[in-house]
């Protein structure tokens, strides 16, 4: 489904600021893979997430979904196979907007819009289905201005957004981190039943180790711009928080300074 | 009685200029400054057109569509060449100053033998009541067709666009492509209410685009200020009677005294204080609950 093939970001290439945040990375994910992400600061997950939804060019290889090369396509394109959410619950939503816009927005993700108006009473009907599937009341507020929602809320929102027209691919930025948690396990328990109904591919960065095991079929860990860790199926199930920061050790070797560690 | 009919239609012909501001400056969140440009623009294709034997109506069309052309110019620098969108919209500005002089061939151009807009139509009996009856059907029509065209698919794009550019890009649309076409649009009426303002006036004048975007502004702030801001058609008519509001004050202080050349300091001043109320708004709040 994602075929991610020697790609290389470097930001602010020839100044003091020089970074190099992915190296060369491969990664496959197969259709219906559900991927937890995870490593420290600065480790590229989430240069990895905007790389693959085209916020910046990479520099090196190619990324194809789908059987499309989409290395080249500039970011609004790529939203035909991509559904986001942001770790900025702001970022996710347009807050001015009705929740009736923005669902209308979505509802048409990916294709060209037209002079037509943009929602009817059938896709009224519809929406109001779909946000009685989040549980939030949000049904009988379709004409509230999203700015008056709560982070919980927009986030869930957002994630209904990203998945009302079927994306090849769901990237999720760390979308729970700033939820207060009992929100954040909310939030995951819809991420979790969307996935799973759907089977969508997705690819979700998260910085809670119980999470990434608890979640999904497979689990990669970061570090300096590259995969150190990628195991999937029984084996990941069978991982605890304490076999993660072992594998993690290991595999980063003698690069590992303490400090770097920022897992928790 | 007169004075009450030439503020109010004064106010409507300008109300399109104000709608074209509250489009960038409120829908796109851009303060575009091409409308100092396309303003006179307007004013001189209209005039030219005019004098040149065009009848009105394909000559306020002409000015429109010459409007748009300016405001596609300063969204191709800032959208392709990644120009700041104000410093964009004051290079456009300058440029079609010279562009003005050319259109017109001098720098002020006399409409008082042709037939205009207001002549052609003569309802209402007297001169103020032509232009007030004349610019109310102007106004109702762009108002509808802003209306319509910001419920479309596309004018929830452009809306979007202005609101979270992040947004409407995971969403699949081109953000560039809606910037140009808001400046289009924008300008497109300010071009309008230029051509409109000059046909009432009985000439264009290339200096006569000086402060429009403060007017502009002025106008926005007023209307949202007293009339709300709930949904679009609500912003729509708010901006509308916020033109004839400004046209009103204006009236009022040169009555009492103001001598002319003091209006823009006095319109600027009148905007800082609108632009800066919100904060004012917030301070006096806190000050109190110590």
């Amino acid at each position: 489904m994602l075929d991610i093939k020697d790609i290389s970001k470097t930001f602010n290439p020839g100044t003091i600021t020089e970074k190099l945040a992915l190296r060369k990375l491969s990664l496959h994910l197969a259709p219906g893979d559900f991927v937890t992400v995870i490593g420290g600061n600065g480790a590229g997950k989430s240069t990895l997430l905007n790389s693959i939804a085209g916020t910046f060019p990479v520099d090196t290889g190619s990324i194809t979904i789908a059987g499309t090369d989409i290395t080249k396509w500039p970011e609004y394109k790529r939203a035909k196979f991509i559904g986001r959410v942001f770790q900025d619950p702001m970022m996710g939503t347009a807050a001015n907007m009705m929740i009736e816009e923005n669902l209308a927005i979505a509802s048409r993700r990916g294709r060209t819009p037209t002079l037509r108006w943009s929602s009817s009473d059938k896709e009224r009907g519809h929406f109001r289905e779909l946000l009685a599937g989040l549980h939030l009341g949000l049904e009988d507020r379709l004409e509230s201005k999203v700015g008056l929602l709560s982070g919980g809320q927009r986030q869930a929102l957002t994630l209904l957004m990203a998945t009302m027209v079927r994306p090849q691919l769901l990237l999720l930025d760390e979308h729970t981190a700033a939820l207060d948690p009992k929100t954040a396990e909310k939030v995951l328990d819809l991420t979790r039943k969307v996935v799973e109904e759907q089977q969508l591919t997705t690819l979700m960065i998260t910085h809670n180790m119980r999470d990434a095991l608890r979640l999904g079929n497979r689990l990669i860990m970061m570090y300096d711009g590259r995969i150190l860790v990628d195991v999937a199926g029984e084996e990941k199930k069978n991982l605890s928080v304490k076999d993660l920061l072992a594998m993690f050790e290991k595999a980063a070797g003698s690069e590992l300074t303490s400090d770097s560690l920022l897992l928790s | 009685m007169d004075l009450v009919v030439s503020t109010v239609s004064q106010g409507l012909l300008w109300a399109l200029l104000a709608i074209g501001v509250y489009l960038t400056f409120r829908v796109l969140d851009i303060a575009d400054l091409t409308v100092e440009g396309s303003f006179p623009l307007g004013a001189a294709v209209a005039a030219s057109l005019l004098t040149a034997g065009w009848q009105p109506i394909p000559a306020i069309f002409m000015a429109c569509v010459a409007g748009m052309i300016s405001g596609v110019v300063t969204g191709f620098l800032c959208t392709k060449l990644k120009i700041p969108a104000l410093l964009a919209g004051i290079l456009t500005m300058i440029a079609l100053y010279s562009v003005n002089l050319r259109v017109m061939g001098k720098a002020n151009l006399p409409l008082l033998q042709q037939e205009t807009i207001f002549t052609i139509f003569p309802v209402g009996g007297d001169k103020s009541m032509t232009v007030l009856i004349i610019g109310a059907v102007v106004v109702l029509l762009v108002s509808l067709a802003c209306y319509w065209f910001f419920g479309t698919e596309i004018g929830a794009a452009v809306r979007a666009t202005g609101n979270n550019p992040h947004m409407i890009r995971a969403n699949g649309i081109d953000t560039d492509v809606m910037i140009v076409l808001g400046l289009l649009l924008s300008n497109g009426l300010v071009a309008i209410s230029g051509a409109l303002v000059a046909q009432s006036n009985g000439f264009a004048d290339v200096g006569m685009g000086v402060g429009t975007i403060v007017i502009g502004l002025a106008s926005v702030i007023i209307g949202e200020v007293l009339f709300g801001t709930r949904s679009f058609k609500n912003c729509l008519i708010s901006v509308i009677l916020g033109s004839i509001v400004y046209r009103a004050v204006i009236a009022i202080v040169l009555q009492m005294g103001m001598p002319p050349n003091d209006l823009k300091l006095f319109t600027a001043v009148l905007v800082a204080i609108a632009l800066s109320l919100p904060l004012i708004q917030a301070r006096w709040r806190k000050m109190r609950m110590v």
